[in-house]
């Protein structure tokens, strides 16, 4: 992973000397409330439901183990809210009522401390930190070069990657060290702090799409052309939100020595013509849809101005990209696999099995495997990691990967460089610890976002929903069974937790102050499994919380019934879906209303009769 | 950077050849022969056009007279502004002025850890 020099140290150490004369100043009132807000977003402070949140910045999802202990210890030590604050948020929430699940049993919401919480954009963030605590939270993330800086406020946000970048077997160019010289030019960029929006970008290298990229403001694909010159395949103007769309395509190709210069033309022309008198239609991608062709004019004359009359001193030098790549050679390996003690596996253990397929990839190197920790079990919410969990994972980057883990979009973790020889040791390590539930990409590998239990911008909640089909979904025959299948949960329409692009969307809605929630399907974030991006469509009217759960049991039900064996193989939800149209998925699905609403209505006739 | 107190501020009591720039103006229709000063102006604090005018008149258009930047400018901003081509500006009327001055001296990107390359120095880090 990219290398720290004593520019970049000195330079992290700075930003939190500076936040902490700037919280100062705050306390002592020098700066009012109003002043403070823009510099703590600033720096990834946010003050939610109950308490402030702080977000770390991952840069493309790299982690090392040293960085993971200073997660761990700011989990431990600052992510501890006071009693008489825990206590109240947790009656408040207890308000909002159980979800009830079909076996009797219900969902309760249920507010935790001491833990980190891995985001869809690969950062980190903590829910329970006293903002008087929060200068001192920087100093820690700075001594291991971490910081919160552009995870908030319509700047250029942290940017992301493929989970697999630099090790994927179909990757064409490594795309961290563009990444790693993106986030240096975008760092404090003086000219873009205050955009119309927030604005994202996402990279990748590979011919899989792992990163949503027609999804971000930016999204960029190294390819190389016909002369097998290396460059950019530029999309601008995807997102989510009230308003989804799929990015369009601005270069077929750019040559990668130019891609600072072009992004400084996008997001000039973004920051004077974008429009500022809506939030709701600020993002670059209104821009994008509303002027056509006249924007990718603009950012082309742009462009040409920077080369021709700024001198484009953005260029990308040679002498650049070697200093950068030199940081993302691969780790000697050796060391660890000697220190390995082999623990064969009874040949034929179906969970081993199961893991192997579903948590274990194909490396570059064919000698090492990609191995994903599973942070999506019963009882903690779908990226959670507690404090002794996030030492857990340090010392498992250690032994098995070269000191290296790596946040994913999906909200796990990932190991890079595990040798295929330690699987099986790994697998028992990991499974102790709670990381091996063989369900990556299969339906409990759900997408959250914290939703109405700690986010203030929620309309409702997604964590109890999230566990109530956790529950409901626990036995690994039938997960398997139901093979992989993309389920994403938002709280609101801000879409963090990108139920567009799930095949099964979920979206909590209020209405008249109750919870309620929308089911989408066909969503697609252009991942090889889901095919071309696309945005799920609406099944009909929203559904209570209690009758979420079994409109999932009733849409899977319908998959079952309706998949056919492909070449052998079960066709997979997705494909059902795209083959025999939503219909029957939707009848499934309001089936349940009906059905819970005939339930209901015998229920108060019962009740009447009874009076 | 030149900082002048708002209370003392009047746009045109200068003497210079003055002109106010309405933050969604192209500056490059604006005819500069005989300029000394161009005022341009941020509505809110979050309102960043002004920053993209200023970089085009100072480093697109190599406008040397002085660009001043009035409204909502406080001073945790002014490090940005003068990277972006301000030379002078009139902090809002509630910012105390010798602090603000603190505040733009140590400013990380400004002094430490400027990455990029901007309208007053026009190389990134990497090229130095």
């Amino acid at each position: 992973m990219y290398q720290y020099t004593e520019f970049d140290r000195q330079f992290v150490k700075a930003r939190a000397s500076q936040y902490r004369d700037q919280l100062k100043r705050w306390q002592s009132g020098q700066l009012s409330e109003d002043d403070f807000r823009p510099l703590r977003l600033q720096n990834g402070w946010y003050v939610q439901r109950y308490a402030p949140m702080l977000r770390v910045a991952v840069p493309y999802g790299e982690l090392s183990s040293a960085q993971l202990r200073v997660l761990a210890q700011i989990a431990r030590e600052f992510d501890q809210p006071n009693a008489a604050l825990f206590e109240s948020a947790q009656a408040s929430q207890d308000q909002l009522g159980a979800i009830p699940l079909k076996n009797g049993q219900s969902v309760h919401s249920k507010l935790s401390s001491g833990y980190a919480h891995f985001t869809t954009r690969t950062n980190v963030q903590y829910n329970w930190i006293p903002l008087d605590k929060s200068a001192d939270v920087m100093d820690l993330l700075a001594s291991v070069n971490m910081h919160g800086i552009q995870t908030s406020g319509n700047c250029i946000r942290n940017i992301t990657s493929d989970e697999r970048a630099g090790i994927a077997v179909d990757e064409i160019a490594d795309p961290r060290p563009f990444a790693e010289i993106m986030r240096q030019w975008s760092t404090l960029h003086p000219e873009f702090a205050f955009l119309p929006r927030k604005f994202k970008i996402a990279i990748t290298g590979a011919r899989e799409d792992r990163a949503a990229t027609a999804w971000h403001d930016v999204g960029l694909h190294l390819i190389k052309n016909a002369d097998d010159q290396l460059g950019f395949k530029v999309m601008v103007g995807g997102g989510m939100g009230r308003t989804p769309i799929i990015a369009s395509t601005l270069r077929e190709f750019l040559p990668w020595q130019q891609i600072l210069n072009y992004l400084e033309a996008i997001v000039r022309s973004y920051n004077r013509f974008g429009r500022r008198d809506n939030m709701y239609k600020a993002r670059i991608k209104i821009l994008v849809k509303a002027e056509g062709q006249a924007f990718i004019d603009q950012v082309e004359a742009e462009f040409k101005d920077i080369l021709e009359l700024d001198g484009a001193p953005h260029t990308i030098t040679q002498a650049e990209l070697d200093r950068v790549s030199s940081s993302f050679v691969a780790p000697d390996t050796g060391k660890q696999r000697s220190a390995s003690a082999q623990q064969p596996v009874a040949s034929g253990d179906l969970e081993f099995s199961r893991w192997l397929q579903q948590n274990v990839a194909a490396h570059k190197n064919s000698e090492l495997r990609i191995v994903t920790l599973s942070f999506k079990r019963l009882g903690q919410a779908p990226g959670d990691a507690t404090a002794d969990q996030l030492d857990l994972a340090a010392k498992l980057a250690d032994q098995f990967s070269a000191g290296e883990a790596r946040v994913t979009h999906d909200q796990n973790l990932v190991l890079p460089w595990v040798h295929f020889e330690q699987l099986s040791e790994l697998w028992q390590v990991a499974r102790k610890a709670g990381f091996a539930r063989p369900n990556i990409r299969l339906l409990t590998d759900m997408i959250a976002c914290p939703g109405g239990d700690l986010c203030s911008l929620a309309n409702a909640r997604s964590l109890p929903i999230a566990q109530a089909i956790m529950a409901r979904y626990q036995d690994l025959d039938e997960l398997h069974d139901l093979g992989e299948i993309d389920l994403h949960i938002s709280g609101c329409i801000n879409s963090c937790g990108h139920h567009h692009s799930g095949h099964i969307g979920i979206l909590g809605v209020d209405k008249d102050g109750k919870e309620w929630y929308q089911i989408t399907l066909g969503g697609s974030d252009g991942s090889t499994l889901s095919g071309t991006p696309a945005t799920g469509k609406v099944v009909g009217p929203s559904f209570s919380a209690a009758e979420v759960p079994e409109v999932i049991e009733a849409v899977l039900d319908t998959y079952r019934a309706e998949r056919l064996a492909v070449n052998g193989k079960q066709e997979t939800f997705i494909a059902t879906l795209r083959r025999v149209g939503a219909e029957p998925f939707k009848a499934a699905a309001n089936a349940v209303r009906l059905a819970k609403a005939t339930t209901i209505k015998a229920e108060a006739r019962l009740a009447e009769q009874a009076a | 950077m030149k900082l002048i107190a708002a209370k003392d501020y009047s746009a045109g009591a200068t003497g210079l050849n003055v002109i106010e720039l309405a933050n969604d103006a192209d500056p490059r229709a604006l005819s500069l022969a005989g300029i000394e000063c161009i005022v341009l102006n941020f509505p809110k604090f979050t309102d960043g056009r002004a920053f993209s005018q200023a970089f085009l008149l100072s480093r697109r258009l190599g406008f040397k007279g002085e660009i001043r930047a009035t409204g909502d400018v406080l001073a945790d901003q002014l490090a940005q502004m003068e990277r972006s081509g301000f030379t002078s500006a009139v902090p809002r009327a509630d910012q105390d002025l010798a602090a603000a001055q603190r505040v733009l001296g140590s400013y990380p990107g400004f002094r430490v850890g400027r990455y990029q390359g901007d309208a007053v120095q026009v190389n990134p880090h990497f090229a130095n």
